[in-house]
């Protein structure tokens, strides 16, 4: 009788923290396996600083070419650069592997999470946690900093924090994106490399200044799939740069917005994605 | 109140099947179709039927994975629809198919990281990892990667998995799959002896019907959605018709032998081969045969329960199917409910 | 014939993968789409850069996007079985006719290739050519010559990829080696930017490379940059790569027989 009631009362709260105890549990207990392999970390985290790199030697020989790409120097690129792939990394690396959910749904080994007495999505969250992935952030350090000494920009603490919210909300940008992209595999279980299009597609089209694409476009990256909000808005204020399309310069602050309005929608996609599967078993 | 109560479980799905060119046709499937019983701890229960018969289906909305469309169903009180979280705690479910255990993990470490996630003190942990360690033969296996482990070995990791933390019900999704007969065997035995030791309640689906007879009192039969056997194993073989054999070793080669309530299937030899209703008993056969005949041997054989299974799937219950669906030991076999 | 067996058998195995080709098709189409307006930048402030214009720029980006499955860029295809088979060990058995297995592997990625070139290289094509301008091939010549370009660029990209599944017999798996090819494949065949962006030196050095043949030299057959001696000389590069590549995947396998044979499998 007593269980009856006990179902009655459901904290969201304390089920919430349980989830990011319970993530932290397994994401610790993955990084330990990584680690036992320790040759094949460093190499793997190694190949990861250097393939993420070869973007960025990219748009370096493309500066052989060229003085100013959209009205921008490399220095401004390499932050807009630095910038998205900070975001992408850190989303990356705290998202493990939830883009094979459908593969994971495919094998039955979502039954098996099923069973566990810990929120599915922490679980999606922690599978195959992996620190190798810390190679493309210390990539997007590395050309942050030498962006930043090179830029000489004038700091302010308001820029400061700018940078920082532009970290915080870009990320939560980019862990939205991922979490739509997984929650639409609860639909198509084979369609995984369409949500590429949105995360590392994403990435690459914010590494470089906005004005190189139509206006109209900008215009769709801000207000239907908000990953101008990523670094681009932000940048714009760190750079002291009025906007190219002449758009509010209150969009420069407006990150947290986006970043709320596409948690919320990932929330509500992941949670319709769960009834579904709950609902046809498949 | 019952461990696990089912009342008129139902759960149906729309497929869309191509009708013509380009339209599409929506057809209901039941899967799982009124379904009713319920089980009282201790019990050790059979589920069997054909594939596609409902038996995964069931299993997954008992233990939260699906939804039902109809009916009432209680776990250990819990609704699975709506509290999965809290009824995991209470259960252990093994996949025969495929693991519930993390691949690059070793069983050390899977054990550890369960310990965790479902929160069990260590004092009582340690305890059952080496009861389970020992019963289970995993000793060796400990610091061994799952992905490297045989099949039945896997298995046996997988159940002390599953029982870690102490579960009121365990679930077994074709445990013995693909095990060898030695293995088989002592997987039994393990599930016995957890059952009468720490009462755990075992329900268990299985196409392996040495598993049913080896282990459960009760078997529940499901096609086509509907239960249309729930009893003792027993009386399954009353209500089917099964035979048993009987073997003679004449010292002689003979006639057929003719003796009341018995048909002679085969001849080879001396030996015969006598078949007679399964819930006769065949002492009075025994006694007839050996007055009237030389006989050197005999012995008896049980009634092949494959036989017994492919009667029902085929035919149905003899009697209807209300007369198999009262599992009350109390009940007189042949009165419907 | 065995082999063209072989090869209908792998394209058909790969069409049963609806969904996920078209969602490919959709990703290549997106990245397709955000790299020809990096290009269009480029060269709007340098009409000239590397000796292409604006629209050889964009035909390149949406060839590179055709290209990246059929040829495999970032490895995979028929050779991740055979690393698979290296992995479990049943590759013990294949071994015994070394000849016969290259051969059988090569007709299997070519089937392969095969269907990602009818469906994720020709379907970026037509979205490019829908949505922006792009140079189609100008003769007859530089058509065929595409054509046969594209083929030894699949027979050059496979031998290379054999190697690296190879690595299985020596490493615990081809993943690491993987990796670095797929990056070094990336960076030299100019899927990162075009070859002829890079400065003179690295372009000297580059354009000879056998990743040269993956993309640059199909592609520039096709622009019509490469024709008449060109375009021979261009095909010949090709050839001469896959044939050293192929004759260095005969002597590793034997050399993995051997192996297989003292470890016993």
């Amino acid at each position: 009788m007593a269980d009856a009631l006990a179902t009655v009362r459901r904290n969201p709260l304390s089920g919430a923290l349980w989830g990011l105890r319970a993530y932290l549990i397994l994401a610790r207990m993955w990084v330990r396996v990584s680690l036992s392999y320790r040759a094949s970390f460093a190499a793997l985290t190694a190949g990861q600083f250097l393939i993420t790199g070869l973007d960025f030697v990219g748009i370096v020989v493309m500066f052989t070419n060229v003085d100013t790409l959209g009205g921008f120097g490399l220095p401004e690129v390499a932050f807009l650069y630095a910038g998205s792939g900070l975001c992408l990394g850190l989303a990356d690396l705290a998202l493990g592997n939830i883009e094979r959910l459908g593969a994971r749904i495919r094998t039955g080994s979502f039954d098996a999470m099923m069973v566990r007495p810990v929120p599915l999505y922490a679980q999606a969250c922690a599978d195959e946690f992996s620190l190798r992935r810390l190679g493309r952030i210390a990539q997007s350090m590395a050309v942050l900093v030498w962006s930043v000494v090179v830029l000489d920009l004038a700091w302010t603490p308001l820029k400061v924090l700018a940078v920082a919210g532009m970290l915080v909300c870009g990320t939560t940008i980019f862990l939205a994106v991922f979490t739509l992209g997984a929650a639409f595999q609860f639909w198509t279980t084979d369609g995984s490399e369409a949500a590429n299009a949105f995360t590392y597609g994403g990435n690459t089209l914010t590494q470089y200044p906005l004005t190189i694409y139509p206006a109209q476009l900008v215009k769709v990256l801000t207000f239907v799939v908000p990953l101008a909000f990523v670094n681009w808005y932000p940048s714009l204020y760190v750079l002291d740069r009025p906007d190219p399309l002449g758009l509010p310069a209150a969009l420069q602050f407006a990150s947290p917005v986006a970043a709320l309005a596409l948690t919320l929608l990932a929330r509500l996609a992941w949670h319709r994605g769960v009834r579904r599967y709950r609902s046809t078993g498949s | 109140m019952s461990l696990i109560e089912v009342d008129r479980l139902g759960r149906s799905f729309v497929v869309r099947r191509r009708a013509g060119r380009f339209r599409r046709e929506a057809h209901t499937v039941h899967a799982v179709r009124d379904l009713s019983f319920t089980v009282e701890p201790g019990e050790m229960v059979g589920y069997i039927g054909p594939n596609g018969a409902g038996k995964s289906t069931t299993i997954k909305m008992l233990t939260g994975i699906l939804v039902p469309t109809a009916g009432r169903l209680r776990v250990a009180g819990i609704d699975p629809s709506r509290d999965r979280v809290a009824l995991t705690r209470r259960i252990g479910v093994v996949f025969g198919q495929r693991t519930t255990l993390w691949w690059d993990l070793p069983l050390r470490d899977s054990f550890a990281l369960l310990r965790r996630i479902y929160r069990v003190d260590a004092a009582r942990f340690r305890r059952n990892v080496d009861t389970f360690t020992e019963l289970l033969d995993l000793g060796d296996l400990l610091d061994t990667p799952v992905r490297q482990l045989s099949l039945g070995q896997r298995m046996r990791g997988d159940i002390a998995a599953a029982l870690l933390h102490d579960p009121e019900i365990l679930y077994l999704d074709e445990p013995t799959i693909g095990l060898d007969v030695v293995s088989k065997g002592r997987l039994r035995e393990f599930l016995r002896t957890l059952n009468a030791e720490r009462g755990v309640t075992l329900l268990l689906t299985t196409h392996d019907l040495q598993d049913i007879e080896q282990l459960c009192s009760r078997v529940m039969v499901i096609d086509h959605g509907s239960l249309v056997y729930d009893g003792a194993l027993h009386q399954l073989h009353a209500r089917s018709e099964s035979t048993r054999t009987l073997v003679v070793d004449l010292v002689d080669e003979a006639d057929p032998i003719d003796v009341p309530g018995a048909t002679v299937r085969r001849v080879e030899g001396p030996r015969q081969w006598l078949s007679f209703p399964a819930d006769r008993s065949a002492a009075p056969l025994v006694a007839a045969v050996a007055a009237a005949y030389d006989v050197a041997d005999l012995s008896i054989a049980e009634p092949d329960i494959e036989d017994v299974i492919t009667r029902i799937y085929a035919h149905g219950v003899p009697g209807g199917q209300q007369a198999g669906l009262s599992h009350d030991a109390g009940a007189t076999p042949g009165v419907p409910r | 014939m065995l082999y063209a067996a072989v090869a209908a058998r792998a394209f058909r195995r790969y069409s049963t993968y609806t969904a996920a080709t078209l969602a490919g098709i959709f990703t290549n189409s997106v990245f397709g789409v955000i790299i020809a307006f990096t290009y269009l930048a480029v060269w709007r402030q340098n009409p000239s850069a590397g000796g292409y214009d604006a629209r050889d720029a964009l035909t390149w980006c949406w060839l590179a996007q055709a290209l990246i499955m059929p040829v495999a860029i970032w490895g995979g295809g028929a050779t991740d079985e055979l690393a698979e088979r290296i992995r479990t060990g049943d590759v013990a058995i294949d071994l015994y006719r070394p000849v016969g297995l290259l051969g059988w592997w090569l007709a299997s990625d070519l089937g392969r290739a095969a269907y990602h070139l009818i469906t994720r290289g020709a379907a970026p094509m037509v979205v490019g050519a829908l949505l922006f301008d792009l140079r189609m091939p100008a003769t007859l010549g530089a058509a065929l010559g595409f054509a046969i370009a594209v083929l030894l660029a699949v027979v050059v990209s496979f031998a290379l990829r054999m190697l690296v599944a190879c690595s299985a017999f020596w490493l615990l798996d081809q993943n690491g080696v993987k990796n670095l090819a797929a990056a070094a494949a990336t960076f030299c065949s100019g899927l990162v930017v075009p070859l002829v962006l890079f400065p003179a030196g690295w372009q000297e050095v580059l354009v000879r490379l056998p990743w040269a043949a993956y993309l640059q030299v199909p592609v520039d057959i096709w622009l019509g940059h490469r024709s008449g001696v060109d375009l021979l000389l261009g095909l010949a590069l090709q050839l001469f790569w896959a044939v050293v590549l192929l004759a260095a995947c005969r002597l590793v396998l034997a050399a993995a027989g051997r192996k297989v044979v003292v470890q016993g499998g």
